[in-house]
């Protein structure tokens, strides 16, 4: 795959970070991604980034499950081997909404976190690069991707003078994923960014 | 929008001197160094239990469950008892981890984790009981909806028992789901401090290959939202759906519409109490005071005494019923069977009463609530009470039904009963134990997120954001243009 170059400026601060990140932006550097150690609310919306629709996928997995109970019961009950209970009618509904809601439930929670696992690309034994260790403890990690024009070093002193602690370039490739060979995701908001 | 910081007059979620660094040394301690030998002693007597456990049940899976004290008039003794006993414990740590999340309350993220751990292994061993309640455990997948070659013989949709299959499944799955999901960004951390090969192959694989990426904490965000969204109901649902299990017959004593608000309010209840028991030794031999704090303890005792008073409420509302229906059956069950100290039943009736009514009315004093030996007793205590409460629900509605002819001889466990209930304790203690050595008990990225808005030491400074208009705020800190 594809080799890229990639600076990288480490904040240990996220009131340096947020104006940092501005600042990056209105020089005109596209930041690839700002690896954080917990969620830093609002700075998707710093960085330009489009909102998740994972919400929507919820919402679709969740319908499905409750047409599949609805339907599969409906038959079961009706069609294949209706059963007389107590002469009370086979279609039953009330008596099925315990099961319709929670295979509602189950389908959206199921669903939606296999759909999180394959867009982030997380998978048991998934290698990827890490471009600071301390990305997971106590870093704010800012990776700007380097492009012909890119000077290091002109990029290097401008995180430092932002606050940054530590600054450091990069080569990286991406890993394998189903479907996404040699693709880029598109994460960003067009109209936001320009 | 999210809080910017939180009010001076809130207590501090984390006490003491700490910045990011410092808050995964203190909370990934206990799993990077040798466990204690108090670790070794607790976990063998865990597995000790497990393995009477399971040689009770081999009792039972061979020679038929005469091995336990069932009898023709009570079909349902200490098995279902204790089904629905941890069933209810299992019910906190959903609770905390997903209605508390969207109340926005900052506190759950103290005790979330463990509190989720706890609700997965609660609802493990509540699953053994109605499973090995079947006799022939090897049919035991005949509950599962599936064409076969009987016909194809389909179970009933409109029976609770199998409303009852579908919630504790999709329960346990949505829980374990949840757990999981949030349990990645700090398996992560453990990863990159990996002092040992084998420790970095094995937390590399356990956390996916996390790396922090802004984008993966945005989904992160909305996956735990709408899975918090969607656990709401169902955590209520399944105490509800448990107690249909009884509400839905005819049995004087069960046959109660007021059974689902009362069942959920038993599962917080009984499941704080056992939060309670697990935090307030956890925080103390890991040395986690900071982040667990006499302010979570206090909070809990709260919803303790709220919850104890509701099914208090739901007692005496039973008690009413029995007299007000003017049912022959319905009081004799209510007034006689159980609230006549000296019938056969009488004690475990007061005896609930005094755990479950009576005792938690202490922590109306806010110098009880914040006494961890007092609120460790009673945490002991109310799970005590609410076994009795289980345990009075089934027997003393059965024992005398409506053919005395058939009124059962005096109802005490098998050994074999009492080995399997002590099994379950020992399936949770081992879970237990391995979670606290394996995994962070605390949730570490929950509590970065709050270290500084509301860290003992970040306080002080937020007088001067007081201060600061919070639209001015946001424009210079979110915006991109």
């Amino acid at each position: 795959m594809a080799q890229k170059k990639f600076v990288v400026g480490c904040f240990d601060e996220e009131k340096v970070l947020f104006p940092a990140v501005k600042q990056v932006r209105a020089a005109g550097y596209k930041i690839k991604d700002v690896y954080t150690p917990f969620a830093v609310h609002g700075l998707d919306h710093a960085l330009g980034m489009r909102e998740t629709s994972l919400h929507t996928a919820g919402f679709i997995y969740g319908i499905t499950g409750t047409a599949t109970a609805i339907s599969a019961i409906s038959w079961i009950f009706t069609k294949d081997w209706p059963l007389n209970i107590g002469g009370k009618p086979h279609f039953a509904l009330p008596a099925w909404v315990p099961i319709i809601f929670e295979l509602t439930v189950l389908f959206a929670a199921v669903g939606m976190v296999m759909t999180f696992c394959y867009l982030c690309q997380l998978a048991p034994g998934v290698k990827k690069h890490h471009f600071h260790k301390r990305a997971t403890d106590d870093l704010f990690v800012m990776v700007i991707e380097c492009t012909d024009k890119t000077n290091t070093d002109d990029l290097k002193a401008l995180l430092s003078s932002n606050g940054a602690i530590e600054t450091d370039v990069q080569v990286a490739e991406d890993g394998w994923w189903f479907g996404t060979y040699d693709k880029e995701d598109n994460l960003y908001n067009e109209k936001q960014l320009a | 929008m999210h809080i910017k910081y939180e009010s001076q007059l809130r207590e501090p979620l984390v006490y003491g001197e700490k910045n990011f660094h410092q808050v995964t040394e203190d909370i990934l301690r206990p799993i990077e160094v040798k466990p204690s030998r108090l670790w070794y002693i607790g976990f063998f007597i865990a597995v000790t239990l497990l393995l009477f456990g399971v040689y009770s049940l081999y009792r039972e899976v061979t020679y038929g469950i005469g091995q336990w004290n069932l009898n023709k008039t009570i079909g349902w003794g200490w098995d279902i008892t204790n089904f629905v006993w941890w069933v209810g414990i299992g019910h906190a740590g959903t609770l905390i981890s997903a209605v508390l999340l969207l109340f926005r309350q900052g506190w759950r993220t103290g005790v979330n984790r463990a509190a989720e751990a706890m609700t997965i292994f609660a609802v493990m061993c509540a699953g053994q009981f109605p499973i090995f309640h079947m006799g022939r455990v090897w049919l035991a997948f005949f509950i599962m909806p599936y064409p076969n070659s009987r016909g194809p013989l389909w179970v009933n949709f409109n029976s609770p028992l199998l409303w009852d299959v579908f919630a504790i499944s999709t329960y346990f799955t949505v829980s374990l789901l949840f757990w999981y999901s949030g349990l990645l960004p700090d398996l992560a951390t453990v990863r990159d401090r990996a002092f040992t090969k084998l420790r970095k192959k094995l937390y590399g694989i356990a956390a996916f290959g996390w790396t922090g990426s802004t984008k993966h904490w945005q989904r992160h965000e909305s996956l735990s939202l709408v899975l918090a969204g969607l656990s709401t109901p169902l955590v209520l649902s399944v105490h509800t759906i448990v107690s249909f299990d009884f509400a839905t017959s005819v049995i004087p004593g069960w046959h109660t519409t007021i059974f689902p608000p009362y069942f959920v309010a038993g599962a917080i209840f009984s499941g704080f109490a056992m939060v309670q028991s697990l935090l307030i030794v956890v925080r103390k031999v890991f040395g986690l005071t900071d982040y667990i704090t006499i302010g979570h303890i206090d909070l809990m005792n709260k919803v303790i005494v709220l919850t104890g008073s509701i099914v208090g409420i739901a007692y005496l509302t039973e008690l009413f019923m029995g007299w007000y229906s003017q049912n022959k059956y319905e009081g004799y069950t209510f007034w006689y069977s159980r609230a006549y100290l000296f019938s056969p039943y009488g004690w475990s009736y007061w005896g609930m009463m005094a755990c479950n009514v009576l005792s938690p009315q202490i922590f109306w004093s806010r110098k009880m609530r914040r006494n961890v030996f007092v609120t460790f007793f009673m945490s002991i205590i109310v799970n005590i009470g609410m076994w009795f409460e289980r345990f009075v629900i089934i027997v003393t509605s059965l024992y005398r039904d409506y053919l005395p002819s058939s009124w059962s001889v005096y109802y005490s466990p098998s050994i074999w009963e009492i080995g399997f209930y002590l099994g379950t304790f020992g399936l949770f203690f081992t879970c237990f134990f391995l979670f606290a050595k394996y995994f962070p008990v605390i949730a570490v990225a929950e509590i970065k997120y709050v270290l500084k808005r509301s860290g003992e030491s970040y306080k002080p400074e937020f007088e001067k954001l007081e201060a600061q208009p919070l639209d001015k705020f946001i424009h210079d800190n979110t915006h991109a243009h």
